[in-house]
């Protein structure tokens, strides 16, 4: 995705308190210019109270919060639209309130895939077409940004693999895209940077690839001791740890031939060596301590 | 977007919401059956079986006829709208700034970056133009039922005078205006429709006329009274179709203040509804 250095979204020391409770405490984050940057933290941890406050719905009670876009598309906590107007007749009602033209509606139907039910009353809709309806309203106009908070909810597993696509595919358009999910495979698989928010704060803000660390190599051979020496000379005295069941290498997937080799020509028996990689959930998990109280992970398509 | 443009795309999106809310068209309909039922219905009935109802007490058979006659349109097109009008267009305007809150749409249209000031003025904006068409329908309304009861009693038809109805429209607008917005600003504030409604119905049909009862008794209270919207609003009306004596006219129809100044105590109110929505909905916190 094209990402250049310049910030689309940034927050400083961005606060909100509820009398003595601090909702978000002075989160400073950046988005930058055409990246799909992946906003993460338990529930009630602040992500929607941030983006609110981004999008001017709250006032921040200290700290300043700016986006660097003309417009601006957003879904936030879930769509709200009148009942007894249709699909259609909603975008129709958003168009007008920002200005832009009828044709308008025709196109982000067709984008979320409601074209055949825009005549429909929203009261009817399932909460997945409700959800489309909310990101149709989002795209309208081409916004530069768009902010989505849980796009996902509701979704069935092959709606939610139209939405990681739709997302994929705003970005490679260069629109800047800002992700609040909890479903942690869906950012790691689509997102270019994640922030991680808890009880308010922000605990980290790198790339995918940063968060989850380098990948790793898992060695059971034996005897360990020459195993142990082996390795320290192909991965280095800091490139080795001992785990419980053998010792695990800082080193990439394609290493392991090299290794093998290296292990079974000093006279060790090679049990096994697997390739780990850490994934986003586990990194999140260490982060937010057991703090977090995530739903049960939806299937994903 | 500035405030001027932002107000006209809000009118236009409102107006489109607007008339396709059966809602909207259940008030106006609601205000054609009241219209119907005690303008002319009961009179009718009244009328042509001779006997004295509770709409008719002490009233001739002829001037039973006379009040029904197109000539009196501009009188008994405004005898409902300080209480029932009122009560109705109250309701409405609680509805249209309240269900925004509860449905989550006043969110969405701030959160894709809908300019506040703007969105209020012009929501505002298009509840007036249901109000203006809410009093051209009735007008037309009362016109057509007074023609139907002229031509069925054989009587000369003589259209009330261009004055008198542009007199009418006018207060009944300052009446109807002044309760769809008193409407909007309970809505607002209380973000939803319900608690809205609830309050300003009992205060409406209820605790005013309660206070004018206590008025009698405390010079501070009848003091108060003399600024309150029904009182004001009744008081107008009052001053162009008169009061009868005794107090057994139409309810809400007052001759507690003198015209001008219930004119000045409507407008006040107007301009006071419009002023603290906006202010309102700009400061607050849209969750």
């Amino acid at each position: 995705m094209n990402t250049t250095h310049s910030p689309v979204v940034a927050t400083e020391a961005l606060t909100k308190t509820y009398g003595d409770r601090v909702a978000v405490d002075r989160v400073s984050m950046t988005v930058q210019r055409g990246e799909v940057y992946g906003f993460l933290g338990p529930n009630g941890a602040g992500k929607t109270t941030t983006l609110r406050m981004l999008l001017g719905l709250v006032r921040p009670t200290a700290g300043t919060a700016s986006i660097d876009v003309d417009r601006v598309g957003a879904l936030i906590e879930g769509p709200g639209f009148h009942p007894y107007l249709s699909g259609r007749d909603n975008l129709r009602t958003m168009a007008r309130y920002r200005g832009f033209p009828d044709s308008e509606v025709d196109r982000v139907l067709e984008r979320v895939d409601l074209a055949g039910r825009g005549a429909d009353k929203y009261k009817g809709y399932s909460l997945g077409m409700k959800q489309r309806l909310g990101v149709g309203a989002a795209l309208m106009g081409d916004p530069a940004l768009i902010v989505l908070d849980e796009p996902t909810n509701g979704l069935d597993p092959a709606g939610m693999a139209d939405m990681r696509a739709l997302v994929v595919d705003l970005a490679r358009g260069g629109q800047t895209v800002l992700l609040s999910s909890h479903l942690l495979a869906e950012v790691q698989e689509i997102c270019d940077r994640v922030g991680v928010i808890d009880h308010g704060t922000l605990l980290l803000e790198s790339t995918v690839a940063e968060m989850r660390g380098g990948s790793s190599l898992h060695v059971r051979a034996t005897p360990e001791p020459a195993a142990l020496t082996v390795a320290m000379r192909l991965a280095g005295d800091d490139g080795v740890r001992r785990t419980h069941d053998g010792l695990s290498l800082d080193l990439p997937a394609d290493a392991a031939p090299h290794v093998t080799r290296e292990l079974v020509a000093a006279g060790i028996d090679v049990h096994e060596i697997t390739h780990t990689e850490r994934s986003l959930e586990e990194v999140f998990f260490e982060m937010t301590a057991g703090a977090a109280t995530l739903p049960e992970k939806e299937p994903l398509s | 977007m500035s405030t001027p443009t932002a107000t006209i795309a809000t009118t236009r999106a409102e107006l489109l919401r607007l008339r396709k809310w059966p809602a909207v068209w259940i008030t106006l309909g609601s205000w054609l059956a009241l219209s119907l039922m005690f303008g002319y219905l009961f009179t009718y009935l009244s009328y042509a079986s001779g006997d004295n109802t509770f709409a008719s007490e002490g009233a001739t058979k002829e001037s039973l006829l006379a009040e029904m006659m197109p000539v009196n349109v501009p009188d008994v097109f405004l005898q409902g709208m300080p209480m029932f009008g009122g009560a109705l267009m109250m309701v409405l305007g609680a509805i249209v700034a309240g269900n925004g809150y509860g449905w989550g749409t006043w969110k969405t249209i701030f959160s894709l970056g809908a300019q506040r000031t703007g969105a209020v003025l012009g929501s505002i904006a298009a509840l007036t133009c249901f109000v203006v068409a809410t009093l051209a329908v009735s007008l037309g309304f009362d016109l057509g039922l007074s023609l139907l009861v002229a031509t069925t009693e054989s009587q000369d038809v003589v259209l009330p005078a261009l004055g008198s109805t542009l007199e009418s429209l006018g207060v009944g607008f300052l009446v109807l205006e002044m309760w769809a917005l008193v409407g909007y600003l309970l809505g607002t504030v209380a973000r939803g429709p319900a608690l809205s409604v609830g309050l300003g119905l009992v205060w409406s049909l209820v605790v005013e006329n309660l206070l004018r009862g206590v008025g009698q008794l405390l010079d501070w209270v009848d003091a108060l009274t003399m600024v309150l919207p029904g009182t004001a609003a009744g008081s107008l009306v009052g001053s162009l179709v008169g009061v009868q004596e005794g107090g057994d006219g139409t309810p809400g129809v007052l001759d507690t203040v003198d015209g001008p100044q219930a004119a000045i105590t409507v407008a006040c109110y107007i301009v006071l509804a419009i002023v603290v929505s906006v202010v309102v909905v700009r400061r607050r916190d849209v969750a």
